[in-house]
């Protein structure tokens, strides 16, 4: 790999990729994410390169495995350049019929097209409702790139911001860029970048650090990880200008260990970038020096806040301390230090190399540009989605998402991880943006968004997600450590039906010390999942403990299976697959739970065939008793059908 | 050393710069209760029992004040502290309960603050956390013969016995006198302290 010297030899090396390269080949792109290699996607390319090789079409052919495309619901995802044809769910054993039909004939494999709900089919990957209503401007580029490539990446005019940074701005001007982007912290608190920089820059001392923090821990999210997995030039190339710009010489990128894929593509793509004299001593010949270290976490939750993570990399316990002296003043070692998230940090070449007055135009007054989101749950679409700034949560679930599955009802959705808060249809207008959630009692967060239907008890989920935070802290304070431990009480004790009057007001007084008192962010944002769903579904609270009814029929203490006997056509299956042997009946013969027997594991409700629906779930009220043993209805197999 | 002017508690104050308002208070004989803290170690802001209430100038950012641990929080000039607000006091009331319910030795100090009986339950270790034993053992003694165990509510205080073994723990036995709620002298010695006050309580986080 020659050195580049110069802002000119990298426009000279991009000019030489591209000259290789011709646009109208066709190219294979197989998306190679963690979602789609979890579906075989390594078997499809590897049926591609065998099939494109025995059809003579290697020679005319490209294949490229990309980072992830988002689309992780319908994966392994193939798209083919330059019609950007997408083929969806596909397995090895479809690909001599794209590669006969599609490569060679020019045809559309129609069964592996997108369908949408009306059946009519959709061939172009940008056509598809998923990725039409997105601004994919940070996440886009996955799609196109190897991210194991880093010509791919100059390709596409990669490092040609930080060039521009480098040799016609001073550090002061790609400051002040930043600063006016108003680019707010995607990691969670959306504080300025552009302040916190300056903070760091102006902070006194010689050694400065640079952070990415890619410690991503929320529960259902991976945007990070699929951005430095699809896409880690871009996050390299922002880190750069941002030690140009505070004066840093030495940077970290703090990754989980259970990211191995992003572990892998971003030490290639640091080998790559020191072999092209992007990093190291004298970048292009600037007289700029950088370099990044690796810091791999051993992937507890409470790591992800500043001081603790900082911590972290210095080889102690990850445990936040209090922060009235700002880790960008005194971070690692007592260095300043600046920490900025993943996708933060992806957005600074777009910003440098498009200007901020480009970035303020996408989104709302307070919150600017894009933000990507996990978007799952009981969605019809899930995968990566980013939006500008502002879309409503309705057009996220509804127009990409594609509304709710099986026709069911919207019932909540939780948006910034599993400290944000849960809010009801009544909000699904609201607007996403930094404050407007905050406003409504949940949070940006890192944008997790987790969709609920009717079939969720929302008393149960604040339980998950104040177990989960509870288990995650670290244990330093005292109300984090105790306050959370005696939620997690209250909130079991209410979805097994032994709530006591009181517990509601209870959890609201211990959630305000918890938020008022706590040390770090963990702790201030840990009541927030039952403040939120006491604020907007209360009367499930009260139905728990007055009624000892679980409105959505989860809570196992408080509901009861019951086999319908005008609707059971004594089928057997629920009896034979029951677990316990709780279900009576024979041939002919209605069958019976035995409600002492019966473990409420909800088998017999899933086997039930849907044309009888004979099971039912029942909360709140007696179980019918059964008919004596003796006089059961008797039944002829199939007489319903 | 220049000065700083604050207000804690109605009384005007004269403190150095980079001191704490806890340090601040204490040489003004403003007293803020305090159970994490030790003159001797560095401040750690874990127990949140020395909270107070700050204001600049009468009104804070949006015109709100700030809950800040005064253990940690730097003096500033025209800084107003108040010590014993009606937040604080529920702050403190509610870290007390949640202590009381697994160190119930700690029954005391909790009626002074109107507190019978806890709410809660949880398992009796008589084990704040506080941590002043295993730091020290690091940062006085050098020792490092206590360490933290375990995460969240799973955190326990536990002597390391590859240290322990080497004697270097043998003879000192000051962490007996630092625990707040005499629980490593209990369960090293067996001299357990019975009915402890409060002043016993306050008196063993301060190093006097």
């Amino acid at each position: 790999m020659a050195r580049l010297r110069s802002a000119t030899d990298l426009g000279k090396k991009r000019q030489s990729i591209l000259s290789r390269r011709d646009p109208s080949k066709p190219c294979v792109t197989i998306c190679s994410g963690t979602g789609c290699h979890a579906l075989r996607s390594d078997q499809v390319a590897e049926a591609f390169s065998r099939e494109i090789s025995s059809n003579g079409l290697r020679a005319k052919v490209d294949i490229r495995r990309t980072g992830c495309h988002g689309f992780c619901e319908r994966g392994p995802i193939v798209v083919i350049f330059p019609e950007e044809t997408c083929y969806l769910g596909i397995k090895p054993e479809d690909v001599p019929e794209i590669v006969s039909t599609t490569l060679v004939k020019k045809q559309l494999v129609e069964r592996l097209l997108y369908k949408d709900a009306e059946g009519k089919k959709v061939a172009l990957e940008g056509e598809i409702p998923f990725y039409k209503h997105q601004r994919r401007m940070v996440f886009g580029s996955n799609r196109l790139i190897d991210p194991k490539s880093i010509d791919d990446y100059i390709a596409l005019g990669g490092y040609s911001a930080l060039a521009k940074a480098l040799f016609e701005m001073s550090p002061e001007e790609v400051l002040q860029t930043v600063k006016q982007a108003n680019l707010r912290g995607r990691g969670g608190g959306g504080f300025p970048a552009g302040v916190k920089w300056e903070t760091t820059r102006n902070a006194p001392g010689d050694i400065k650090y640079v952070i990415v923090n890619a410690d991503e821990g929320d529960p259902g999210a991976f945007m990070d990880r699929s951005l430095l997995e699809g896409n880690p030039h871009s996050v390299i190339e922002g880190l750069i200008i941002g030690a140009y710009a505070i004066g840093s010489r030495e940077g970290y990128v703090y990754v989980r260990q259970e990211y191995p894929l992003a572990v892998s593509n971003l030490t290639v793509a640091l080998k790559q970038a020191h072999g092209y004299g992007l990093l190291g001593k004298n970048i292009l010949g600037s007289g700029f020096d950088f370099d990044v270290i690796i810091h791999r976490g051993a992937g507890a939750f409470v790591s992800g806040e500043s001081s603790a993570l900082m911590t972290a990399i210095e080889g102690i316990v990850g445990e936040p301390r209090p922060k009235y002296i700002r880790t960008a003043v005194s971070g690692i070692r007592e260095k300043p230090s600046n920490l900025n998230n993943v996708e933060t940090w992806a957005n600074i070449p777009l910003i440098i190399d498009k200007g901020a007055g480009w970035f303020t135009s996408i989104g709302t007054e307070g919150s600017k540009g894009t933000k990507i989101f996990s978007l799952v749950g009981k969605v019809n679409n899930t995968g990566l989605v980013e939006v500008p700034m502002g879309m409503t949560l309705r057009e996220i679930i509804y127009d990409i998402g594609g509304g709710i599955r099986q026709g069911k009802k919207f019932k909540a959705v939780q948006t910034g991880g599993p400290s944000g808060g849960c809010l009801p249809e009544s909000l699904l207008d609201l607007p996403v943006d930094f404050d407007a959630l905050t406003e409504a009692g949940s949070m940006m967060g890192s944008g997790g968004m987790i969709v609920m239907d009717e079939d969720n008890c929302m008393v149960d989920v604040a339980r998950y997600f104040t177990e989960f935070l509870a288990d995650e802290s670290c244990g330093k304070c005292i109300p984090c450590r105790a306050g959370t431990e005696q939620m997690v009480t209250i909130l079991n004790r209410i979805c097994d039906g032994e709530g006591e009057s009181g517990d509601i007001e209870l959890l609201e007084e211990i959630s305000e010390v918890v938020q008022d008192a706590s040390l770090c962010a963990l702790g201030q944002t840990a009541p927030n999942p039952v403040l939120s769903t006491i604020k907007y579904f209360r009367d499930e609270y009260v139905a728990h403990i007055e009624q000892k009814r679980c409105p959505a029929k989860v809570c196992k203490a408080l509901i009861s299976y019951y086999i319908d006997p005008e609707k059971c056509t004594a089928c057997g299956i629920c009896l034979r697959n029951c677990p316990v042997e709780a279900i009576s009946g024979g041939k002919n013969l209605v069958h019976v739970i035995d409600q002492d027997k019966c473990t409420k594991c909800n088998t017999c409700f899933e086997v039930c065939p849907t044309r009888f629906d004979a099971v039912v779930k029942i909360s709140g009220e007696p179980v019918p008793a059964a008919v004596p043993s003796g006089t059961e209805v008797v039944r002829k197999k199939g007489k319903q059908e | 050393m220049s000065k700083v002017r604050l207000n804690i508690d109605g009384k005007g104050v004269e403190a150095e710069k980079g001191m704490t308002i806890l340090e601040a208070a204490r040489n003004a004989g403003i007293d803020i209760p305090t159970l994490c803290y030790h003159e001797k170690l560095a401040p750690y802001g874990a127990c949140r029992f020395c909270t107070v209430e700050i204001s600049r100038n009468g009104k804070g950012k949006d015109g709100k004040t700030r809950l800040v641990t005064a253990c940690v929080y730097n003096v500033e000039d025209g800084l107003i502290v108040k010590t014993n607000s009606p937040k604080v006091v529920k702050i403190r009331k509610m870290l007390l309960e949640l202590m009381l319910a697994s160190a119930p030795v700690l029954s005391e100090l909790a009626k002074e603050y109107g507190i019978e009986k806890s709410r809660f339950k949880a398992e009796v270790t008589q084990c704040i956390l506080c941590g002043l034993c295993v730091r020290y053992c690091a940062e006085v003694k050098g020792a490092d013969a206590i360490t933290f165990v375990g995460r969240g509510t799973k955190r326990r205080v536990a002597f390391i016995d590859e240290v322990v073994s080497t004697g270097v723990c043998m003879d000192c036995r000051e962490c007996f006198s630092v625990c707040p709620t005499g629980k490593i002298p209990r369960e090293t010695d067996g001299a357990f302290f019975e009915g402890l006050t409060v002043q016993d309580v306050l008196a063993r986080t301060r190093g006097r």
